[in-house]
């Protein structure tokens, strides 16, 4: 077989195997390979008629597989995808047209107003209208032909402690080399009928956009308000014979912590990946009883190793007070442990989580200083220019041999899936008026964001404005203002102090 | 009354619960809502909301919710 080079070879291959088969589909559309495939080079065409090219794209549309076509277009034109969404705070979404200055933004028609109220002067294309382009082969062609593979495919956006999101940077390199090793895994074929819970603003859509292209396997858009009702939520896994998930661990647990796996059982599912936060083994143990014979996978890695970097397959039971390891490296890539001094961990001994690989991205957009700051040269190898991503993550090789998650280094935490930094949360709430100081801390037993602040402001207006400029993952459980924040010796805010007093509270 | 009322305006100042009968509907709850709802009536009622009872119906205004608690409440 030739040698890969671009995404859309799965694309392109695919749809000359089962070009009937549907590919992407919710409770009411369906898309074909076919029609993916003819949809997505009409869209490529359109962006080569208006000029765009190796430009970032923005798409701007509702969680449907309509934007999944779109993705694609945009990688047919020559350019990459944007992400966002209307869950966004307007706040942020600015933040990110800053980052971009994007010349092009897909809208559908759910989008189409919001997109008018942002300070955005570029081009606003339809979906619907662009779909309809006559398909210009020799032009895609033309683009196809002068691409390589570090070339980018996209752009996500994840939190940043300064409060600006930062823009990962992938490309077919990384995003090829990762999708070839988690089908591995997960053990995808044409049979595989995911079912994708992930916003597909982030990385994690990857895992079923790709696979799906790659095997001619199929993709169910399951709606949002789902994750709210566990029976229904099996009950769409059953009515679609969903068969693979990967999700997010607390929408697992809304299934199990609510006692739905007692009534009813996802019959069709015998691949469950999960990952972002740790799975509490009380939880996992009613997955296993309920779904016996099934593959449980636990996933991790950072975004800017394109998705997910290692995997541990269950092989074993485990106690209530162990952690599921995180196993070990995806094949290509190599996980080094490094201690304080940027010497490698001891056996047993913990130290930060770095990656060397082929599925490094590129960096952040428009942020060299950033990027280099996480994005560094292999401190083990003093030879030649090597880079390797620098996560921030604390693990530790256990007595088996198994990659194991200890912490976050800093303020970065994981809450319903999501990566947030705690400083981000609080530089929004110290640009609101009449507030003196906010500070946040993480109940990491409850899953809570506690924001403690002080000023003159009433607690249903800091919640309030908390709404209106975070995501909703990002917006604080539980607010309560003080008249002082305690602060330390330095005369940093005490969080320590926050702590004890939300303990004792 | 009173303590669901303070459970869910806890989670919402801004919404006025003794109203508002279209919580889901208008997505005004989110997943992370009904579970921190869920735990909290168990901890203040000590009632435990099965599954098949967590639909879109039972949690759509404070008055249906507190009609499903009374209910689980009286077949203890």
């Amino acid at each position: 077989m030739d040698r890969q080079i671009n995404i859309l070879e799965y694309l392109d291959n695919i749809v000359k195997i089962c070009p009937e088969k549907i590919a992407y589909a919710n409770e009411t559309d369906e898309l074909s390979f076919k029609t993916v495939y003819d949809n997505a080079r009409a869209i490529g065409t359109f962006l080569h008629n208006e000029g765009r090219y190796k430009e970032p794209v923005v798409v701007f549309m509702r969680k449907h597989p309509d934007t999944i076509v779109a993705f694609l277009g945009v990688v047919y034109g020559g350019c990459y995808y944007v992400p966002i969404d209307n869950e966004m705070p307007r706040h942020r979404i600015e933040l990110i047209f800053q980052n971009l200055k994007p010349r092009s933004v897909i809208c559908d028609e759910s989008t189409a107003d919001s997109i008018k109220g942002f300070d955005y002067n570029g081009a606003i294309y339809s979906y619907d209208e662009i779909i309809k382009t006559p398909v210009d082969q020799a032009a895609l062609d033309e683009i196809r032909d002068k691409a390589i593979d570090t070339d980018p495919i996209y752009i996500v956006f994840t939190s940043g402690s300064t409060g600006r999101p930062k823009g990962v940077v992938a490309n077919h390199r990384s995003v090829i080399d990762y999708i070839e090793t988690l089908s591995e895994v997960l053990q995808v074929s044409g049979d595989t009928v995911f079912g994708n819970q992930t916003p597909l603003y982030v990385d994690a859509c990857l895992k079923e956009i790709y696979p799906t292209l790659k095997f001619g396997a199929k993709t169910y858009i399951i709606p949002k308000e789902l994750f709210m009702f566990p029976i229904k939520l099996v009950e769409f896994l059953n009515k679609y014979k969903i068969n693979t998930i990967c999700w997010v661990v607390p929408a697992l647990t809304l299934i199990s912590g609510l006692g739905a796996l007692d009534k009813i059982v996802p019959q069709y599912l015998h691949t469950i990946a999960f990952g972002s936060e740790v799975f509490p083994i009380k939880q996992f143990n009613m997955w296993r009883k309920a779904l016996p014979n099934a593959r449980f996978i636990n996933l991790y890695g950072p975004t800017e190793a394109t998705g997910m970097s290692c995997y541990y397959v269950v092989d074993r039971e485990f106690a209530l007070d162990e952690a599921i390891p995180i196993g070990r490296p995806f094949k290509n890539t190599e996980i080094l442990l490094l201690t304080d001094d940027n010497k490698p961990a001891k056996k047993g001994e913990q130290g930060e989580i770095c990656i060397r690989g082929t599925s490094l991205t590129l960096g952040y957009y428009n942020d060299f200083e950033r990027t280099n700051e996480v994005f560094v040269q292999n401190p083990l190898n003093t030879m030649y220019p090597e880079v390797i991503y620098r996560t921030g993550d604390i693990g530790r090789i256990n007595d088996r041999g198994e990659l194991v998650f200890v912490s976050r280094k800093d303020y970065q935490i994981k809450h319903m899936g999501h990566r947030i930094e705690l400083g981000e949360i609080e530089m929004v709430m110290n640009q609101m008026d009449g507030i003196q100081s906010a500070a946040c801390i993480f109940d990491n037993d409850k899953k809570k964001i506690i924001m403690y602040y002080v000023g003159d402001v009433s607690k249903a207006d800091a919640v309030n404005y908390c709404k209106e400029k975070l995501p909703r993952y990002m917006v604080p459980n539980l607010v309560e203002k003080l008249d002082v924040m305690p602060l330390t010796t330095n005369g940093k805010i005490n969080r320590l102090a926050l702590k004890e007093m939300y303990a004792n509270r | 009354m009173e303590t669901l009322l303070e459970i869910l305006g806890e989670l919402h100042p801004e919404i006025d619960f003794e109203t508002h009968n279209s919580l889901i509907d208008d997505k005004i709850l989110d997943s992370f809502d009904i579970i921190t709802i869920i735990a909290e009536v168990n901890d203040q009622y000590g009632v435990a909301i099965p599954a098949h009872e967590i639909t879109p119906e039972n949690f759509n205004s404070a008055s249906a919710l507190y009609e499903l608690i009374q209910r689980l409440m009286d077949e203890d």
